[in-house]
């Protein structure tokens, strides 16, 4: 795995045919950074959770891990990236262990080894052997993300990833992403549940029509903060 | 340690053979498609007294495994697009085209399995002697489905996040296919003379051959570049 301490968009703009969806955005995420990537509806938070992933190719700047583009790092780079998206990666018709074994073992993992720990971690080592057709939206999310976690990547890229949870799972995934910032990973979490990322987050970014509008360390009131800068 | 090129290949078809055995969606549409195919055209050119239109087996054949098969990728890959599970595969630290090839491998045994019900069937329906020089005619039916699936593969793969995807699918795929097609086509019809032209269809064995590295060589080569948005 390749070890980094943070990642920067350096003046990535990002085109889709004749619309912008990102335009000149530089960001820098270090170790220990929980970042809130704020933003309404269609501002440019996946595309650029796409762009930190590796999977979205900027049409301009650069995203560096430690200083070096992906393109010098290679498919090494992806063993350390972590991807919780919207959609949320998982195939219906397995059961829960079976697409946690898969990943593990496409991450070069021991299925033995991970896969236990993980279905223990979401709260589901009593439904491993069900297909993840029969889950909830909530359970479905809480395996999401600990596929997106099994391997300990050092960038954790989270985009809405309390969608579904109740509220005990919310806490417990605030405290997993508190867990994996004071191990030293660099968490980038896109949202727009501000009541969620209050007191979550070490710094807020907020995206806006594609562009960075603020970039500065969480402090209390970010709503209103949120609201200056966006409006409602 | 991290699995190489060829365990990333055998883990994804794993994985689809898995899928595929807990649902049976993709053998049984393609299946059923394809003995369709074949009913329709046997009402079509099957005559009243029994006698098959001369020389339409081949081509018949060849319809049918080109239409189930591009019915199979489309089927394959939604699967891939539905959670976006296709996106979890590219961002893993595994070869790319080990991924293509996980799924090329998927769709060569899907279509092989249509290809062991369809071949008696047509033989049947138009009393073809296809089974004169069977190591002929499974090199010409092994070969072509490889052609076929690597373009289609790589092309589905490509438009899995198209909306068109279902339309683009078969114009893409056919203009690109149809020199496989046509050396299918030709090499199963000589296989059918009497006596069987050997020769001719070993000729179009050898073309198939270059088709298929050409078509594999590039498939693999520009998978990862098509795939990065």
């Amino acid at each position: 795995m390749i070890d980094f301490h943070d990642v920067r968009l350096v003046d990535v703009s990002r085109h889709f045919g004749r619309r912008r969806a990102v335009s000149h955005v530089s960001l820098t995420a270090a170790s220990g950074d929980i970042i809130g990537l704020l933003g309404p509806n269609g501002a440019g938070k996946s595309t650029i959770i796409g762009m930190f992933a590796t999977l979205v190719a900027p049409t301009s700047g650069a995203v560096t891990y430690g200083g070096q583009p992906a393109r010098v790092l290679g498919g090494e780079l992806r063993a350390s990236i972590g991807l919780l998206a919207h959609e949320l990666y998982l195939y219906p018709e397995l059961t829960a262990r079976q697409n946690l074994a898969f990943f593990a073992r496409l991450y070069g993992l021991q299925p033995s080894a991970a896969v236990g720990p993980a279905l223990s971690a979401a709260g589901l080592a009593d439904r491993a052997d069900d297909e993840v057709a029969s889950f909830s939206r909530g359970m479905r999310q809480r395996l999401a993300l600990e596929r997106a976690l099994l391997h300990r990547p050092r960038l954790v890229l989270m985009d809405e990833p309390f969608t579904g949870l109740d509220d005990a799972a919310t806490e417990v995934v605030r405290a997993r992403l508190h867990a994996l910032s004071a191990d030293g990973a660099i968490v980038v979490l896109a949202t727009h549940d501000l009541d969620l990322a209050d007191g979550l987050v070490t710094r807020v970014a907020v995206v806006r029509s594609g562009r960075l509008v603020a970039d500065e360390p969480a402090a209390p009131g970010l709503r209103a903060r949120y609201r200056s800068m966006v409006g409602n | 340690m991290r699995p190489g090129f060829v365990a990333v290949a055998l883990l994804v078809l794993k994985k689809d053979l898995a899928i595929e055995f807990k649902s049976r969606e993709i053998v049984y549409t393609t299946l059923f498609f394809a003995v369709a195919c074949v009913m329709i055209f046997s009402f079509a050119f099957v005559m009243e007294q029994g006698v098959p239109v001369e020389g339409a087996a081949a081509g018949i054949l060849w319809i049918a495994v080109a239409f189930s098969g591009t019915l199979a990728l489309g089927r394959t890959f939604e699967r891939e697009r539905y959670s976006e599970t296709l996106r979890a595969l590219l961002l893993a630290p595994a070869s790319r085209p080990a991924v293509y090839a996980g799924k090329l491998l998927g769709m060569i045994l899907m279509m092989t399995a249509t290809e062991i019900v369809l071949t008696p069937l047509v033989a049947f329906f138009f009393h073809a002697p296809f089974f004169a020089r069977p190591l002929l005619l499974a090199a010409l039916l092994g070969l072509g489905t490889i052609g076929f699936a690597s373009v289609g593969t790589l092309f589905a793969a490509m438009l899995v996040r198209t909306r068109t995807r279902d339309v683009l699918l078969p114009i893409l795929l056919y203009p690109v296919t149809i020199p496989v097609i046509i050396a299918g086509v030709r090499g199963t019809a000589a296989l059918l003379q009497s006596p069987p032209e050997e020769p001719v269809a070993t000729l179009w064995i050898g073309l198939l051959t270059a088709f298929d590295v050409v078509f594999l060589t590039l498939a693999l080569w520009t998978f990862e570049p098509l795939m990065t948005e």
